[in-house]
């Protein structure tokens, strides 16, 4: 039943952080992805030094408002003369080096140790475990499936615009889309997303989930709809490969998913029929061999 | 209070402060900034990897590993982003995160085999310059050294391929080569840093003094000596004030530094800071204002 648990949960992280990551590939954004998933850690310190308690309620609320920090603040510095990647660069490692200080002055005897929310602990999943309506189940496969629900949402009410907004912002604007609030609502689920899927398996693979399927499913596919299922499907792929040869090696789950991800990618990268590397690779070959023979 | 050890430790940051601020404004001036934190994640897996192969942890051997597996990140996302229609940004998130999670599993593996438990592999993540053996702090010292040395060596070089390749490649610059050295030692640098601030903010030594110094000048040559100083003094504050307390990383406590720095950098530096700015906006209104009431009469 626990191995049930944990596979749920990684599969679910692979859901939602896959549908979450289309977009930022889409939009240029995964680093912006990446900045979030480090400062989500400063919103859940701070939520916690306020409210004192580390229920995950104040965290989701802790970590909405880092991410909005973070994307308010990259902005800022941004339209202050600084060059993207630079302000990207800035607010992150300061955000997470001050959530790393706070932690070890505040906080240091709970349970919020830097190396769990590295890393995560996801084979702890099953034993925490919430009461909603008379279902239990543990709690963050409850917070995923909230997140998720949340995701699926806004997706399905404002497909159309956020696809209108990525692909030709200046005709959004011009037709008089709100983009910088969809700009911002988005990151907020970003950072909802990280903070139930960090929860479980670490700040790391919510980095690999959020950006890695959905780069492999970009690669893969040419409309939206086909790279959100991909996306989702590489996302539990991922997650479910990764467990069992976590379990083989004896080692961090949330690695061996990241890792999965990592190979996942690969494989389409290199041998995806006619785009993939070595098919391109071929393809040249066989051209110059032609060449050959028509000048012999 | 300057005792030892503690003189070393202060002298290794400002050395590491000064070679970070010089070569991070290279970075940074190349739009690299996060290049570099790839590089810095990636520099874990090598770690372990070095550790397991030899059973040592001599820092020269796990330098070393750390930097086959950083420039094999960096060459990874020139090679995805060259080859694929993903963008710089999709490939370098993609690279940091899946190989920081190849590190963790393998630094996992280190930490369950029998003499593993004491490597103290865990502190690269985190960094423990106040901490470091003195062995360290020679090779730490003399590899910022000769980091700075080469930046000062390449410095007209640079400044001709960042600004204008053509031109470089007309003159005869062989610019591919230089390229590649800049990122040889952005390498060499992160690899140097790792032991003190860890792999997570390391990018941050690379990224911030220089992003900082940008707002004070326009000269190539006036940000590389502010960006120095600004990496050298958050280096400096940062292990002090960790050595006042125990228990804090130090790591941290250098990037909120030189964090503190940029933010003074973002208000009040004359011309570009925020401020500054701000009081050019509001005169060139009120000169507008005064022009058109002047028109009207």
């Amino acid at each position: 039943m626990n191995e049930f648990w944990v596979l749920l949960t990684g599969s679910l992280v692979g859901i939602t952080c896959g549908l979450t990551g289309v977009f930022l590939i889409l939009r240029k954004t995964a680093m912006i992805a990446d900045a979030i998933s480090h400062t989500v850690l400063f919103g859940i310190v701070v939520a916690f030094m306020v409210t004192q308690s580390l229920s995950g309620f104040w965290m989701l609320i802790g970590a909405a408002i880092a991410g909005l920090l973070t994307t308010f603040l990259v902005q800022l510095l941004q339209s202050g003369g600084l060059q993207e990647d630079a302000a990207i660069g800035v607010v992150f490692t300061s955000l997470f080096a001050l959530g790393v200080l706070f932690i070890t002055l505040f906080a240091g005897n709970v349970h919020l140790d830097v190396e769990h929310v590295l890393m995560g602990e996801i084979a702890f999943v099953p034993w925490d475990s919430w009461e909603i309506l008379g279902v239990s189940m543990p709690k963050a496969v409850w917070m995923l499936l909230i997140v998720l629900l949340f995701n699926i949402l806004f997706l399905v009410i404002f497909y159309k615009e956020m696809k209108l907004s990525t692909f030709d912002s200046v005709f959004a604007l011009s037709i008089g889309l709100p983009i910088v609030a969809m700009h911002y609502s988005y990151m907020t689920l970003v950072s909802l997303t990280t903070v139930a899927a960090f929860d479980s398996v670490g700040a790391v693979l919510v980095v690999a989930m959020l950006i890695g399927p959905a780069a492999t499913a970009y690669l893969m596919s040419k409309s939206v709809v086909g790279m959100i299922v991909w996306s989702m499907a590489f996302g539990v792929m991922a997650a479910i490969t990764g467990y069992y040869l976590a379990k083989l090696w004896n080692t961090s789950i949330a690695g061996m998913m990241a890792a999965m991800i990592g190979v996942l990618f690969m494989l389409v990268f290199l041998f995806k029929p006619h785009d993939g590397w070595t098919w391109k690779l071929f393809k040249r070959m066989k051209i110059k061999d032609t060449e050959v023979h028509v000048e012999s | 209070m300057l005792t030892g050890n503690l003189l070393w430790v202060l002298i290794g940051a400002i050395l590491l402060g000064i070679a970070a601020g010089l070569n991070g404004t290279f970075a940074f001036l190349q739009k690299q900034s996060l290049v570099g934190d790839a590089a810095a994640h990636a520099a874990l897996p090598g770690i372990a990897i070095a550790y397991l192969v030899t059973q040592q942890k001599d820092l020269p051997i796990l330098m070393l590993g750390a930097a086959i597996t950083s420039a094999l990140a960096v060459y990874m996302i020139q090679w995805i982003v060259g080859n694929s229609k993903l963008k710089a940004d999709a490939a370098i998130g993609f690279v940091l995160s899946v190989f920081f999670g190849i590190g963790i599993v393998l630094l996992t593996i280190v930490n369950q085999s029998g003499t593993g438990n004491q490597s103290g592999l865990n502190d690269f993540i985190f960094g423990k310059a106040a901490t470091m053996a003195k062995s360290d702090l020679v090779w730490l010292s003399s590899s910022a050294l000769l980091i700075i040395l080469m930046c000062l060596l390449f410095f007209k070089e640079w400044k001709l391929m960042i600004f204008d390749p053509v031109f470089a490649r007309g003159v005869g610059l062989p610019v591919e080569r230089l390229r590649v050295l800049l990122t040889a030692l952005t390498v060499l640098t992160i690899v140097t840093g790792i032991q003190a601030v860890g792999v997570i903010l390391m990018a941050a030594m690379l990224i911030i003094p220089a992003a900082a110094a940008r707002f004070w000048s326009n000269h190539l040559g006036v940000i590389l000596v502010t960006s120095a100083f600004f990496g050298a003094l958050s280096g400096a504050l940062g292990t002090i004030i960790s050595s006042v307390r125990t228990g804090l990383s130090t790591g941290p406590i250098i990037v909120l530094c030189a964090a503190s720095l940029f933010v003074i950098s973002y208000f009040f530096a004359p011309t570009r800071g925020f401020i500054a700015k701000s009081l050019k906006k509001k005169a060139f209104k009120q000169r507008n204002v005064v022009k058109e009431a002047v028109n009207h009469e």
